[in-house]
């Protein structure tokens, strides 16, 4: 059965990259402010969430062929990665370090590895997410 | 700090996650995981090694000192447990190269197996009781995906039971560490143990250490063993192995840690609940053993026997109980790990799982038998093998604490093991041949190597005793002294 929903799909088309932001915001947020990874990954889980529901699996599919498995598995590695990184500097199993620097256009900011990290922690959410999703909708 | 210590945890889990990504490359899979668990093995023996020069060990995560941080704290009880769990980690691996289908192989067996050894091993070092429940999980989210592969039946049934029993008692566990936070206001171990130890264990604490006591026992199957044998008895060969030689003991290790360090003010209180628990194992986990033919089932009863034994230590709780406890632990893992790879191979080489189903086996395979009547022996506690000297300090240590009555039903239940384990023996390995050996399926050449470790293991612990007792006498020592273990966390590096 074909459902019109042209009107969900013109607005899901616009919240997207409304979700999309508000991802990006709370990831960068998260090392000093409510945030993170975690909530960051969850909410850009959800925007891809919302894409699968207002179109189908197989069109998402073939514009992002992505193994999600894959990224959960990248993002874990990344995210432990950086905790065996700490040994390579002779200091304790996932320690963190983060300096100031001075960059064009943008002025002084600060760089940080826990960014790395709670990259590894989105990245990691967003794949359990979509796997999820993916393995009930499949579950006929 | 010494990073070495996490690399028991943090190998395994970096190597599960690599793994996903060769998913199709059997070979390497299995090369990577063996190679996990052998580098495990040297470096839980070196860091073993560097505690008796130095201490206890403790490792902070990022710098965060304790008790604000969390760290992994290596004592020679720990670490002792880390080796035995590596060593039989890599063996049940080696049985599982000839064992395990390979569409489980390609559907990410080794990396569940290296993140279930990564929780085991996180457990034991833990130094911070929530970090503890975290490990925990790991693990059990390991072991749900393991008792599953095989995808029958039955194992769908059970692994309903094992999940719903412990989703539940990982519940009750977080709401201990929640009333715990509440009345001392730390996690970290150490910090707990000696706020406790300041301003005494009242009433109140009491009763979380019973709660505490409630999770462990339904987790490492004191008492509440009901969900146990179904769960154990299921899963295929190299898994069931691990199940009964590791998950246990972790549960054991935890009451170990908690009513040593921490609850240890309230004896007559606390460890007499143990004691009490401890005995009604027994005697539930013998009658098991005898009353059932299907040979997992009496491996997994005899998996409770041991839970009971090895708690009779700590239920006493003398110098002499407790170290016989520990050997007794080691001993356990493994020669439980060989008990359920010769069930195992017994069912896959005849098809059959009953005893009486199965006879005259020892014609076609003399070295599953001898091997077999090895570990029941050792099981017995026979010298010179391996559970004889855990078994005769057990012993010696209730003597001492007067508990007759657990003395006897310890006693007692090593003779029902042995009944238990010779019936198997007579009725299935003597009498006559009924399968030819044309109608068997083959056994392969990495199940006897497999079953050979473990059978040279168990002698060499038991012949070792002598070699072994400076690191058992250690962690004796630190668990009987908290102290020792408090001022290696909280006192300066």
């Amino acid at each position: 059965m074909k459902i019109n929903n042209i009107i969900l799909r013109t607005v899901a088309k616009l919240v997207f990259f409304i979700i999309l932001t508000l991802a990006v915001y709370l990831f960068f947020a998260g090392h000093n402010s409510p945030g993170g990874g975690f909530s960051g990954g969850l909410v850009l889980a959800s925007a891809l969430v919302l894409l699968f529901i207002v179109y189908d699996i197989e069109t998402i599919q073939k514009g992002l062929p992505i193994d999600f498995k894959l990224v959960a598995a990248f993002g874990a590695f990344l995210s432990v990665g950086t905790g065996f990184g700490a040994l390579v500097f002779g200091a304790n199993f996932l320690t963190q370090a983060f300096d100031y620097f001075d960059i064009p256009f943008f002025g002084e900011i600060e760089l940080t590895t826990v960014t790395i990290f709670e990259a590894g922690v989105a990245l990691a959410v967003v794949g359990v997410v979509v796997t999820i999703l993916l393995s009930i909708s499949e579950d006929e | 700090m010494s990073n070495l210590i996490v690399m028991p945890m943090a190998l395994p889990v970096l190597f599960g996650i690599i793994l996903l990504f060769l998913r199709p490359y059997v070979k390497v899979q299995r090369g990577l995981s063996l190679l996990v668990f052998v580098a495990n093995i040297g470096i839980s023996a070196y860091v073993l090694h560097l505690i008796q020069q130095n201490g206890v060990l403790r490792l902070d995560f990022g710098g965060w000192e304790p008790p604000f941080g969390i760290l992994f704290v290596a004592d020679s009880f720990s670490m002792l447990l880390v080796l035995a769990a590596s060593i039989v980690a890599a063996v049940c691996l080696i049985y599982s190269f000839s064992s395990v289908e390979p569409s489980f192989e390609k559907n990410f067996y080794y990396s569940f197996v290296l993140f279930l050894i990564a929780g085991v091993n996180g457990s034991f070092l833990t130094g911070d009781i929530f970090n503890l429940f975290v490990c925990f999980e790991i693990m059990l989210l390991a072991s749900y995906v393991l008792i599953v592969f095989g995808g029958k039946k039955r194992q769908l049934r059970e692994s309903i039971k094992y999940v719903i029993v412990n989703v539940v008692s990982s519940w009750i566990f977080l709401v201990a560490i929640a009333y715990i936070y509440g009345s001392v206001g730390t996690l970290n171990m150490a910090h707990i143990a000696e706020r406790v130890a300041e301003n005494g264990q009242t009433a109140t604490l009491t009763v979380v250490s019973i709660v505490f006591l409630t999770v462990f026992a339904l987790k490492a199957g004191l008492f509440l063993y009901f969900w146990l044998p179904g769960s154990y008895s299921v899963p295929i060969t190299p898994v069931a192995a691990m199940f009964g030689a590791l998950l246990t003991k972790v549960g054991i290790y935890a009451m170990f840690r908690m009513f040593t360090l921490i609850f240890y003010h309230e004896p007559q209180m606390t460890h007499t609940i143990i004691g009490i628990l401890a005995g009604l194992t027994l005697i539930g986990g013998s009658i098991g053993a005898v009353a059932y033919k299907d040979l997992r089932l009496v491996a997994s009863y005899n998996v409770v026997i041991a839970v009971g034994f090895i708690l009779v230590g700590l239920a006493v709780a003398t110098p002499a109980a407790i170290e016989g406890s520990i050997y007794y632990l080691i001993h356990d893992i493994i020669i439980k790990a060989s008990l359920f790879l010769l069930v195992g191979t017994m069912i896959a080489v005849t098809g059959q799982t009953k005893m009486d189903e199965i006879s005259g086996l020892i014609k076609n395979h003399p070295l599953l038998g001898w091997l077999f009547f090895l570990t029941t022996l050792s099981l017995a506690g026979i010298p010179p093998l391996s559970g004889f000297i855990g078994k005769v300090l057990v012993g010696e240590g209730a003597v001492e604490g007067g508990a007759y009555v657990l003395l006897a039903l310890a006693f007692i239940s090593s003779i029902f093991v042995l009944y238990s384990l010779m019936r198997i023996f007579l009725t299935s390995f003597w009498g006559e041949t009924i399968i030819s050996k044309d109608e068997e399926a083959p056994a392969k050449k990495g199940w006897s190597v497999a079953m050979c470790i473990l059978a040279l293991g168990t002698i060499a612990l038991g012949l070792g005793a002598e070699s072994m007792s400076v690191y058992v006498q250690d962690a004796a020592e630190t668990l009987l002294n908290p102290q020792i273990y408090i001022d290696a966390v909280l006192g300066e590096n």
